[in-house]
Formats: C-alpha cells, sequence, structure tokens
C-alpha cells in the first residue's frame, strides 16, 4: 500500500526514495529528522489524524536544521509546525510560513511503503508548491492509530 | 549643555531629576545633585517599615547616577552666589549652575520646651532619625510622641514596632486635626486605643525632664501632672529648610518657604523651589503628591514646556497603625452653607462623612476613617454633580460608585496628578491593560488606590481583556488550571476535546503541559505528555543557536566537591564541550548534540548530577553565599538554607522559570533581591522578599514579611509560588504576576502571612505532593528505552552527526562555525537563558 496525505500537483521528476524509518518508529506528533543522500535535511511529521508530513528540516529564519524538534498543531485547521528556534510557524501542507509571507519550506514526497515511510529525494516543486488538489480521504472508518489511512493516488506507480 | 544643579535629594528632588531624564531627549541639561543625607534619596512616606524589617536599600528610590548626572550625598550646600550663579558645598565645592533648583525639603519642628535637647529626646524623618531611636529604644519600655497628627501617629507605630509602649500627647482636641474632625478623630482614637497606644487629645506639654541618668525620663504636661518615660519624639509639625533662599536674598513666605510662582521660579529667574521648601499662593504643603506634581511641572519647564502647578489636591489615605484614614477636598466643610452627610458607626469601628455644596448636588469634600475604600472613586467625584442618594455612597452595602460618573477633569490618580481624560487618552491610543496605562501615565504607580478605578474606566472602554491562551483555548490559563484541577484531567488530547478545539499550537501546548506537571502530573516525557514539550524540555537540555544543546548539571547553592568538579570538567573535555560559568552558580556545557545527550548524562548521572533543569520554566538555581561557615560577617547559614530550598522545589513546574538566592548578611553578596524569591539573613531570622528578577525588565524584589524562623519561611515560600503558579498568567514572571494582583503586594501578604484566602494548608500540601514524588528527570529517561529512542540524529541514521553543525576555536573551546545551512542566510539569532 502506498500512502501519502499531502497531495502535490504532480509526482516529482525522477524521484527516488529513501526509507526514513519503520512506521511504528514515527511517534505521533514527535518529529524526526531524516538525512537524504545529497546531505539535505528533511522533518518528518505524523500529525494526530495519521497524516504523514515532510518538510525542510532547515529554518530558514535561523538556518539550523532544527524543524523537526517543533511543536505540532494547527492554526485554524491548517496542519503547522513552530519551529523550535524562534517559533516561527509554518504550515506542514504547503511549506509555508503563516508569519512571514515570501518564507517557507520545501515539502517533499512522502508515502508508507510496506512497514516504512518513505520521502522522495527530490522535493515538490519550491517551498510552498501546493496543490489545490483534494486533500485527503474521507474513509468512513478510520483506520488505527498506527496505520495512515489509504490516500493511493498521485505516488501511486512512481518508482 | 546647560547645567542644572539640584539642592536635596529627598522624593521630590529625585522625582524631578527623574522627570527631566524622562523628557530631557536632546540632553541640553547635565545635573548636579547635592545633598547632605549619606544615601541617595529613598522613600520617606514608608520610613516605618524601615523598622518592620524593611532596609535602607529597600526604601532607596534608586540611584539617578549616569552620564549626565552626578549625585553627590554627604555633601551640603552653604552658600548660593546668585551673580555668580554658583553654589559652595561644605567640602569646598563651587557648582556652576545655568538653573538652581532648591529641593531642600523641610526639617521638624522642636517646640521651644525646657528639656527638649536632651537624650532621650528625638524626631522622626530620616534613616538616621530612626537609627538613633532604635539605639534609645533599646534601654526603653515607655516612649511618648509629640503631636497626634499624621506623623504623631506614624512614630507612635514606629514605637509599638521597637517594642515600646506608646503615648501620643496632642494638643487638639482629637487627633489628626488637620485632616480629619472630631467625629473621625474620636472614632479614630477608639481604634488606636485598641491596639495599645495611650492617647493624651488637648493635651500641651510643658517640659521634658531628665532623669539621674540626664537623660528624658518625665514629660511635664499643663495640667501639672507627668508622663513618665524613656524616649520622646517630637512631631508636631515641619517647617520648610529655607535658610539658603533666606541668606541668598530670596523672597520668603511670611511664616516661612520660598514664595515661587505657577512656574515653581522664584524671585530670582534662575532659581526655582519645589516641594516641602516651596510657599505657593500662601501654603507650604508637607505631602508628597503636591511636591511631584511641581517637579513634574518644573521638567517641564526646564524643557520648553508651558507647565503650570496651579495649586493641588491635599487629600490623603493612609494606613495609619493599620487603621485606613482618608481625608479629601473640603473635608472640614468650610464652604458656606456646606451640608454634612454622616455615618459614624462606632461598633463597626467605621466613619464616614461627605460634605457637599448648600444644594446637597455636588460634592465637596469627605472623611473616612476605618474602612477607606469609597476612597478611590469618591476622592475624583469632587467638584462633580453627585450621582444619587449621598448616604448610598458611605454606608458598606451602598451600591458606591463607579467610574462612569467621573467627569473627565477628575483626577483619577492624585499622587501623579493624572486625570481621567489622560487615562482614557491612553487607552484610545492603545494602552490595554492596567500595566500599560500605569507605564504610559504613571497612574496607579505610587499609592495605588486608584489601580480598581483604572480597571474600571478600561472595562468602561469597552476594552475586552482577552484572556484566551490561544486560538485553541478561551480560557486562561489559570481558568484551564482550575478546569484540569476540578475535573482530574491527565491528558491535553481529552482537556482539548472538552474544552478547546483544534489540535492545539506551540502556545497552548506547552502551557498545559506545566500545568499537568505542576499538578503532579508525572514524568514531562511520558506519553502524549512528550507531544507538548518545547524543544527544551523535550530533550531535557537548552537548545542553542546552532541546533546543539548545553547541558546544565544540578550544583544545589553553588556548593560542589573538587571530585565532582572534576567530572563535569572530564564530561565536557571527552565530549568536545565548550565549557562557561553561569551566573546563577553552575557549569554550562555547550555544543551537545541530541544523539550525545543520553551519553553525557549517563555519565553525569553516574557521578551523582541529577538534571539542574536549566531547560525547564520551574526553579533553576538558588544562589547563595558562603554565610557564617567561612565569611566574617555571616550572620546565618545562607548555603545550607540554599540547599534546603534547591532540593525542595527542585523540577517544579511554574508559569515562567523561577530563581532564587540567599544572602547570609544585609551585605547582600548573592543579590537575593534580584530574584523571584531572595532571602537575606537578619540577626533573629530571614527576610522573604519577593517579585525580583533581571533580564529585560530587572525588578528588585518587595520585602513580604520578616525575621522569619526557617520553617516559618519554608511555609511562606511553599504558599507563595503555589500561589504564583495556580494563578500567573503564562509566561508571567512574579513581578508583573504581584503587579497585577488586585491588591498588590499586600494581598499578596493578606494571602501568604495572614491566610485572608483560607487555602494556605491547600498550598502547602500541594507541595508537599512536589517534594514527595520528585524524581530525577535525566535519570528515569536513562531506564527508559522509548525515551531514550528519542535522541537520534536521523531517524535513517541515528548516529550520523548532523552535517549542518560545524566548530571553530575561540580562545581555545569550540564554538559554533559559521552556519553551514546551505547559503541560508542567518536572519535573526536567540539564545535561550540557561543560568
Amino acid at each position: 500500500m502506498s500512502v501519502l496525505t499531502h497531495v502535490p500537483a504532480g509526482p516529482p521528476p525522477a524521484a527516488h526514495w529513501v526509507t526514513a524509518c519503520p512506521q511504528d518508529r514515527l511517534e505521533t506528533e514527535i518529529g524526526l529528522a531524516v538525512l537524504l543522500p545529497d546531505g539535505h535535511q528533511v522533518a518528518l511529521f505524523r500529525t494526530r489524524d495519521h497524516h504523514l508530513y515532510a518538510v525542510d528540516n532547515l529554518d530558514p529564519h535561523t538556518g539550523a536544521t532544527v524543524i523537526s524538534r517543533g511543536i505540532v498543531g494547527d492554526r485554524a485547521g491548517e496542519p503547522t509546525v513552530a519551529s523550535p528556534m524562534l517559533k516561527h510557524v509554518f504550515s506542514l501542507r504547503t511549506g509555508q510560513s503563516l508569519d512571514t509571507p515570501g518564507i517557507g519550506l520545501s515539502t517533499w514526497p512522502v508515502r508508507v511503503q510496506g512497514q516504512n515511510v518513505q520521502i522522495a529525494t527530490t522535493p515538490h516543486t519550491g517551498p510552498g508548491a501546493d496543490t489545490t488538489a483534494p486533500q485527503d480521504p474521507t474513509s468512513p472508518n478510520p483506520p488505527p492509530r498506527a496505520t495512515a489511512p489509504d490516500t493511493t493516488r498521485a505516488e501511486e506507480g512512481t518508482p | 549643555m546647560e547645567e542644572l544643579v539640584v539642592i536635596g535629594n529627598g522624593m521630590v528632588g529625585h522625582r524631578l531629576v527623574e522627570a527631566l531624564r524622562e523628557r530631557d531627549t536632546a540632553r541640553h541639561w547635565h545635573i548636579t545633585v547635592v545633598g547632605e543625607e549619606p544615601r541617595t534619596a529613598y522613600d520617606r512616606v514608608a520610613l516605618s517599615t524601615y523598622l518592620d524589617g524593611a532596609t535602607a536599600q529597600d526604601l532607596s528610590l534608586g540611584d539617578l547616577r549616569g552620564p549626565d548626572v552626578d549625585v553627590h550625598v554627604s555633601e551640603q550646600a552653604t552658600s548660593v552666589d546668585r551673580a555668580a550663579r554658583t553654589v559652595t558645598t561644605a567640602s569646598g565645592r563651587t557648582l556652576p549652575y545655568d538653573r538652581l533648583v532648591l529641593a531642600t525639603g523641610s526639617t521638624p519642628f522642636v517646640p521651644p520646651v525646657p528639656g527638649h535637647d536632651l537624650p532621650g529626646c528625638h524626631v522622626y524623618r530620616t534613616i538616621e532619625d530612626l537609627d538613633d531611636l532604635t539605639a534609645s529604644a533599646r534601654e526603653a519600655t515607655t516612649g511618648v510622641v509629640i503631636g497626634g497628627g499624621l506623623l504623631g501617629l506614624e512614630a507612635a507605630n514606629a514605637l509599638r514596632l521597637l517594642g515600646v509602649q506608646a503615648h501620643v500627647v496632642e494638643l487638639a482636641p482629637h487627633l489628626m486635626p488637620a485632616q480629619i474632625d472630631q467625629g473621625a478623630g474620636a472614632l479614630l482614637q477608639n481604634l488606636v486605643t485598641d491596639l495599645g497606644v495611650h492617647v493624651h487629645t488637648g493635651t500641651a506639654s510643658t517640659a521634658v525632664e531628665a532623669g539621674p541618668d540626664g537623660r528624658a525620663a518625665r514629660l511635664m504636661l499643663a495640667d501639672g501632672s507627668h508622663l513618665q518615660t524613656d524616649l520622646v519624639v517630637f512631631s508636631v509639625g515641619i517647617r520648610p529648610r529655607d535658610d539658603l533662599a533666606r541668606t541668598a536674598g530670596l523672597t520668603l513666605g511670611e511664616r516661612g518657604g520660598i514664595v515661587i510662582d505657577d512656574t515653581c521660579t522664584t524671585s530670582d529667574a534662575h532659581i526655582h523651589a519645589i516641594g516641602e521648601a516651596a510657599h505657593h499662593r500662601g501654603t507650604v504643603y508637607g505631602l508628597i503628591a503636591p511636591g511631584n506634581a511641581m517637579a513634574e511641572v518644573l521638567a517641564d519647564r526646564l524643557v520648553g514646556g508651558q507647565a503650570t502647578f496651579t495649586g493641588a489636591d491635599t487629600s490623603t489615605k493612609l494606613k495609619l497603625l493599620g487603621v485606613d484614614v482618608a481625608s479629601f477636598g473640603d473635608a472640614h466643610g468650610t464652604t458656606p452653607g456646606a451640608l454634612d452627610v454622616v455615618v459614624n458607626d462606632a461598633a463597626g469601628g467605621r466613619y464616614a462623612k461627605l460634605v457637599l455644596s448648600d444644594d446637597a448636588t455636588t460634592l465637596l469634600g469627605g472623611i473616612l476613617v476605618g474602612d477607606a475604600t469609597a476612597y478611590a472613586t469618591l476622592r475624583p467625584m469632587v467638584g462633580a454633580p453627585l450621582p444619587g442618594d449621598p448616604l448610598a455612597l458611605i454606608t458598606p452595602d451602598g451600591e458606591g460608585l463607579s467610574a462612569d460618573a467621573l467627569p473627565e477633569s477628575a483626577q483619577i490618580c492624585s499622587c501623579n496628578a493624572v486625570t481621567k481624560g489622560a487615562v482614557t487618552e491612553a487607552i484610545a491610543c492603545g494602552a490595554h491593560d492596567v500595566a500599560e496605562l500605569k507605564s504610559c501615565t504613571r497612574a496607579g504607580t505610587s499609592c495605588g488606590s486608584c489601580v480598581p478605578m483604572l480597571k474600571q474606566i478600561l472595562t468602561q472602554a469597552g476594552i475586552v481583556q482577552s484572556k484566551a491562551l490561544c486560538e485553541h483555548f478561551t480560557q486562561s490559563r489559570t481558568e484551564l488550571l482550575e478546569i484540569v484541577r476540578a475535573t482530574g484531567t491527565t491528558t491535553f488530547s481529552a482537556l482539548i476535546e472538552t474544552h478547546g478545539t483544534g489540535h492545539g499550537c506551540d502556545i497552548c501546548k506547552p502551557a498545559v503541559a506545566s500545568i499537568l506537571a505542576s499538578l503532579g502530573g508525572g514524568h514531562i516525557l511520558d506519553g502524549e505528555a512528550a507531544t507538548l514539550q518545547d524543544t527544551n524540555d523535550r530533550y531535557l537540555a537548552n537548545l542553542q543557536r546552532n541546533g546543539t544543546y548545553s547541558v546544565v548539571p544540578r550544583i544545589p547553592g553553588g556548593e560542589i566537591t573538587p571530585d565532582r568538579l572534576i567530572v563535569i570538567g572530564e564530561v565536557a573535555r571527552d565530549f568536545g564541550l565548550y565549557t562557561k560559568i553561569t551566573g546563577g552558580q553552575r557549569i554550562d556545557l555547550f555544543g551537545a548534540r541530541l544523539e550525545q545527550l543520553p551519553a553525557i548524562w549517563r555519565r553525569l548521572v553516574d557521578a551523582g548530577f541529577e538534571s539542574g533543569h536549566a531547560y525547564g520554566k520551574s526553579l533553576r538555581t538558588v544562589k547563595s553565599c558562603v554565610g557564617t561557615t567561612w565569611c566574617r560577617y555571616g550572620v546565618q547559614d545562607s548555603v545550607g538554607l540554599a540547599i534546603r530550598l534547591e532540593e525542595r522545589y527542585r523540577g517544579l513546574r511554574s508559569p515562567h522559570k523561577l530563581k532564587s538566592a540567599v544572602s547570609g548578611c544585609a551585605r547582600e553578596c548573592a543579590e537575593a533581591r534580584g530574584k523571584d524569591f531572595g532571602i537575606i539573613a537578619t540577626e533573629t531570622g530571614w527576610n522573604l522578599y519577593v517579585g525580583g528578577n533581571g533580564g529585560f525588565t530587572p525588578r528588585h524584589a518587595q520585602l513580604l514579611a520578616g525575621d522569619l524562623d526557617e520553617d516559618t519561611l519554608i511555609r511562606y515560600i511553599d504558599r507563595f509560588l503555589m500561589f504564583y503558579i495556580r494563578t500567573a498568567d503564562r509566561l508571567q514572571r512574579t513581578a508583573p504576576w504581584i503587579e497585577a494582583l488586585e491588591g498588590g503586594l499586600d494581598h499578596l501578604r493578606e494571602v501568604v502571612v495572614e491566610d485572608a484566602l483560607g487555602i494556605a494548608d491547600e498550598l502547602e500540601a500541594a507541595m508537599a505532593r512536589h517534594v514527595d514524588t520528585y524524581t530525577d528527570e535525566w535519570a528515569a529517561v536513562l531506564e527508559d528505552p522509548d525515551k531514550l529512542a528519542r535522541f537520534v540524529s536521523f531517524a535513517n541514521a541515528p548516529t550520523t552527526p548532523d552535517p549542518a553543525i560545524s566548530f571553530t576555536t575561540t580562545r581555545d573551546q569550540p564554538v559554533p562555525g559559521t552556519p553551514t545551512a546551505l547559503g541560508m542566510p542567518t536572519l535573526r539569532t536567540s539564545k535561550e537563558s540557561t543560568r
């Protein structure tokens, strides 16, 4: 089963996938940093409603690689992470800063492959490269906690 | 720059310099202050607290010295040369001036009765006078105060505080004849007599006679009788100090005082006079409020303003010997045709009188004794039409009066001459709470009696003080804490589900985590709680600017054995950590990467260290001096107490970080008055100060209670801290919390010392639970594989150091290198304080 939570405009060109960790290693609302082969760092999150998100780990305001250690929450329903450095808040969905227009994090494709969470090695195009695509499954039966909902759409079939 | 010389460093001289410094933004004036007392200005109004545990430092109004202000203490101005425009001082200084200000104040008037200068005869004006009085009182059992006015009753209180049986002898038929009438005086006499003070009104003193030792022993009275006494305090009035002005040839009033016009200028255009030394339109004011008003007017004039002093309100509200006394407007009803409305409740211990215009439509003045709560609303009403039945305004269950009945011109704060109009204007300009009103209008910053009025005006201006914590909770932190207590809620998700909306955020999550922890919610990283914590609490270390953490082991009281010190050094060396001594007497190890923290703490815990909670909104450190253990001057064991306190309150989660210190003597080497709760040793116990802090807005802690034994001290601190935790806002430190409490420090004292709310037992029990259940957070993490698993650099490379972190070497230590941050600019920086 492939899973994503955040539907991008389209699959990244020639994306490769890196396994971040086993699914059960990613605790709800406690982010993890993932090191990509090219040195990029991605912050990986699971929210309370079982969505997976991946954004840059680098806080553009301070230059520190700390976004994965931020507090996860929401602002008017928009899922957010607050940088632990100076508490700038970013949308997990679009990467956009909700405090400073024009600043944002890149968002990265993320999926569940088998028991593992995987991240694409190429981000969606640029910070805030979202996406008007429909957001979410409206599954009548919410899946158990450890399993993200099946939203197999855009990522299906990518290598 | 022009030269301003101020003679006199009392409260009014101090206020002038303060006000001028604030307004003189162009730095036109260089100021030289000459004061004859051995210390800079202090709060003379609160002088009697000096005998109740307060120190000279507590009373100090602060040091004005700065780049443009010189202050000479213990220096007397001896003459003024108006032609040369110079002042000469006793030590031989010649100070040239462009403008001169005489703020020389007054001296107590000592009537020339025989024996008035015997040893054992005192006056009551300065800290030195109190030191003399204290010395005399050591051998005394009885003392007589001559004068039953405001200052006389203050002096009687001083004698009581010194353990001396006090008599008050007043010439007039009742106490405080200048402020109150016969009926009020009679009630005041009853209340004061109940406190053990003997009052003799309508009594003239004729002589002081010496005993065999040559000291004052008897006060002879006009009726031929006498009072046996060990000391005498003269407190019959004050005389303006106008001798310098007299010799300089300035115009004086008939009964003294330097004559000034509405601009506070004397008969010499280069010389001004303010305060009790000045004589304005036939009046010499002996109160602080008119003096402050003159200082403000003069400061304005000195920077080119047009302010005028046209007379001042002599209303007063005081607590004398614990009895409320207030007098305002035409209290004696001297206006022709004035009508009185009086409630005289001798049994209930209260007297209230309103003076009305002859048609009973306008309030002219009034007197309140025993209960002066109506003062705040009544005094600004003077001159305004009465809103309703006058009796209802002064009967205990009357409806009282609200601020919207007041005209814009009504003075809300008489200490600082702030009108209702000025307050509403400040609100219109964006002041949205009492603290902002205080800072931009000064209203409420002196006696504080108008603060309830400020709140009313804010409410009437439609300022809804939103207490909402954030978009997810409409409740304030305090309300959420009460909900958690009442419902026994133990998780954030349960709380937000029942009382909030959404998923939470970086504001409500740590706030609720702190509430749950304060109420004894187990380890702060248990289960869901870990998701609520800021990064510092989540990783039990302090995040630094390059994404690494600093580590602070607890060193209670700053005391450490050489062996343990060596362990810290070895850990720092082995992990390559930058090492620095903090201001809180411990050691901070910087540059630890996330994945190194467990290994570092394994070493520290094995050596007997525990978390220092430098990362938490919790007790940080209790600093100490060496006290009696080593110090030649120490009077108590400050290290022992500091360790006891630090071990008692360690790990206590609170709305903001908490700091403390214990000094072993009045030299205050531990800087306890810069702490949220500071303790200073006295000869007989401990003084407890609260509400101090350093940081962005430094505050001096205020005396909460004096001369406590150690167990009482700890009970009071237990209550203070728990009351703070229960009622403070998120991230509100103790100083603004106390300021925001209705009734301020006095209310806090009632709650903590007198248990006025009846919650002391509950607060102490809550603290006892904290003490009993404390465990070291780091030791617990080291034993829990699930918690340890979070300390990884990368999910897919748990032990790979973050390649974005680099170090360079400065002064032989590692410090953050240039951010490698993939070309990203460093926009801002911050560093969490870890002291």
